[in-house]
């Protein structure tokens, strides 16, 4: 209960300092809703440009970017702002974080807890609406269960990747911008159907780091599609069990980054 | 001194961009040895350039492989694969995103220290970034393009004035961007806390210079739009556009020219700024 009433001092803290600034604030909600319809106009534009895209139509796009807009967003929101632990592990103020009786991820979570952001994710999830009701998709209660699990699991798997990306910091403090390679660069990823990139990178991307079960595996499952590049339908419904591993990877490293942080020295 | 306000004496009030070059060529090359020591955040940067250079050109020659004709909004697939990579390597070049220096010395009020020096605060700002942009082009570049062109099959300047009009139009880049940055962060003499502006920049300076798609896929009333009545493509899309040849050796030239306007005005638009903020500077922290 203490521990409770610690994060909320910590949130309330948050939202004072927010509004001692406000018409940046106004600016800035206002620019990260526009942030997020970004990479969905992005699709709008590139669709002018071509009727299809290794062989997927605009609607069926517009369902994929949608999910991948919904787990990216959801897990930059909850934990987006691990990105600044380079920050904190390069001044040595992870020290201050650690001498708290808190846990350390939840309180550098709610130290920054983007209030902003909230209002994409809501953007997000309009889309998806819309993407689900342009498709003709044939309902089926194991497809009305994916489409709520697997923005759910994009989530936790982006989650994760942030987390993994700001580890980095531990051992190598000037990792600088390496982690956005794989946090946003993910987003783009999964943006886009797979079979779009080729060769050792497509592997990498979607196989190896697991991207490729964020939106095009679990969108063609409900579209009913089969894979052009011929994995099985039933991938498609493997996107929380892959979500799951991350989580673990993720929560493992944390805990050998945090035991390995030796603040900075002076 | 009868003058109360913050504004410094100069010894040249009317030709701010006049002063004496010796001070001018020090500052760029202090920029440049600053960035030169930050030798990891360099490698680590050109990591992520190369790793979205892999993601945008595959989306784009899918886009290619897709259209009518192959030929989407113009360009061949190697002049789509050059637009990336050198987009790539451009971007830290004209520095789009995540530059808060005067906004941070602003709110701490370091800023009056710039204000007595015998420089100009745009100028003074303007060299160094010059400096740095001189680094950027150098390490990083080149390091995308090299990744480019081992992977995929770039398309090489055939007209032979079209490096040297690129260098130009680079030049014009940085000094537009600077303005534009130097104004956002302006906005911090009157609202303190120069966040939102900032994100606003990033943003659009994302989509609106061509990083997310070349401006030519968008409708193209639109696009000569935002060409005349923003500085915005000539951050991205106006270089490379005259790297991959694009257009023909006019259009090109008139693109840079009209680069050179906007460029010109953004600096006097910053020198406006910070005339009117001297005025109201109350320096923080007491």
């Amino acid at each position: 209960m203490a521990e409770l009433r610690a994060y909320v001092a910590l949130l309330g803290g948050q939202w004072r300092s927010l509004l001692s600034y406000r018409a940046s604030f106004v600016v800035e909600a206002i620019t990260n809703i526009g942030g997020s319809a970004l990479d969905v106009v992005a699709v709008l534009v590139i669709f002018r440009a071509t009727p299809t895209m290794a062989g997927f139509t605009l609607p069926e796009a517009i369902l994929m970017v949608s999910l991948s807009s919904c787990a990216f967003n959801l897990a930059d929101f909850v934990v987006g702002n691990i990105e600044r632990l380079k920050t904190y592990v390069r001044t040595g103020m992870m020290d201050s974080v650690l001498v708290r009786p808190l846990r350390a991820l939840p309180q550098l979570v709610v130290m920054d807890l983007p209030l902003r952001k909230a209002l994409r994710l809501l953007l997000a999830v309009g889309v998806l609406m819309v993407a689900l009701r342009v498709n003709a998709i044939d309902w089926t209660p194991a497809r009305v269960a994916l489409a709520v699990v697997v923005p759910l699991a994009g989530g936790l798997f982006f989650g994760s990747i942030f987390v993994l990306s700001a580890c980095l910091a531990f051992w190598w403090v000037d990792s600088g911008e390496v982690g956005n390679a794989f946090t946003y660069g993910g987003r783009d990823f999964t943006a886009y159907p797979v079979p779009v990139y080729a060769g050792w990178f497509r592997r990498i991307f979607a196989y190896g780091l697991g991207f490729g079960f964020v939106s095009y595996q679990p969108a063609l499952a409900l579209l009913g599609h089969a894979d052009p590049l011929g994995l099985p339908g039933w991938t498609g419904f493997a996107s929380p069990l892959v979500a799951l591993v991350a989580v673990g990877v993720a929560a493992a490293v944390w805990r050998s980054g945090i035991r390995y942080y030796r603040s900075t020295g002076s | 001194m009868d003058r109360l306000d913050a504004s410094m004496p100069r010894i040249c009030a009317y030709r701010p961009f006049r002063e004496s070059p010796a001070p001018f060529g020090a500052l760029a090359r202090s920029g440049f040895r600053r960035y030169s020591t930050y030798r990891q955040a360099t490698i680590a940067g050109s990591f992520t350039n190369i790793v979205f250079g892999f993601l945008r050109c595959y989306v784009l020659l899918a886009v290619a492989a897709g259209a009518v004709g192959g030929r989407p909004a113009g360009y061949d697939p190697a002049q789509l694969a050059m637009f990336v990579w050198a987009g790539q390597g451009l971007l830290t070049v004209v520095s789009l995103w995540g530059w808060s220096e005067l906004a941070d010395r602003i709110r701490s009020g370091e800023v009056t220290a710039d204000l007595l020096r015998p420089v100009h605060p745009v100028i003074g700002y303007l060299a160094p970034d010059l400096g740095r942009a001189l680094h950027a082009l150098i390490f990083r570049f080149v390091p995308p393009l090299v990744v480019g062109l081992i992977f995929f099959d770039l398309y090489l300047p055939g007209r032979w004035f079209t490096v040297p009009l690129f260098a130009l139009s680079v030049l014009f880049a940085v000094v537009g961007s600077l303005g534009v940055r130097f104004l956002v962060n302006a906005t911090a003499y009157w609202l303190h806390d120069a966040r939102g502006p900032m994100i606003l920049w990033t943003l659009s300076a994302g989509l609106l210079a061509g990083l997310y798609f070349p401006l030519r896929f968008l409708p193209g009333w639109l696009a000569v739009t935002l060409w005349v009545a923003t500085p915005f493509p000539g951050f991205l899309q106006t270089p490379l556009d005259v790297l991959v040849e694009r257009d023909p050796p006019s259009v090109q030239a008139g693109l840079v020219a009209l680069q050179a306007c906007w460029a010109a005005a953004l600096l006097a638009l910053a020198a406006f700024v910070q005339r009117r903020a001297e005025r109201r500077l109350v320096a923080q922290g007491g």
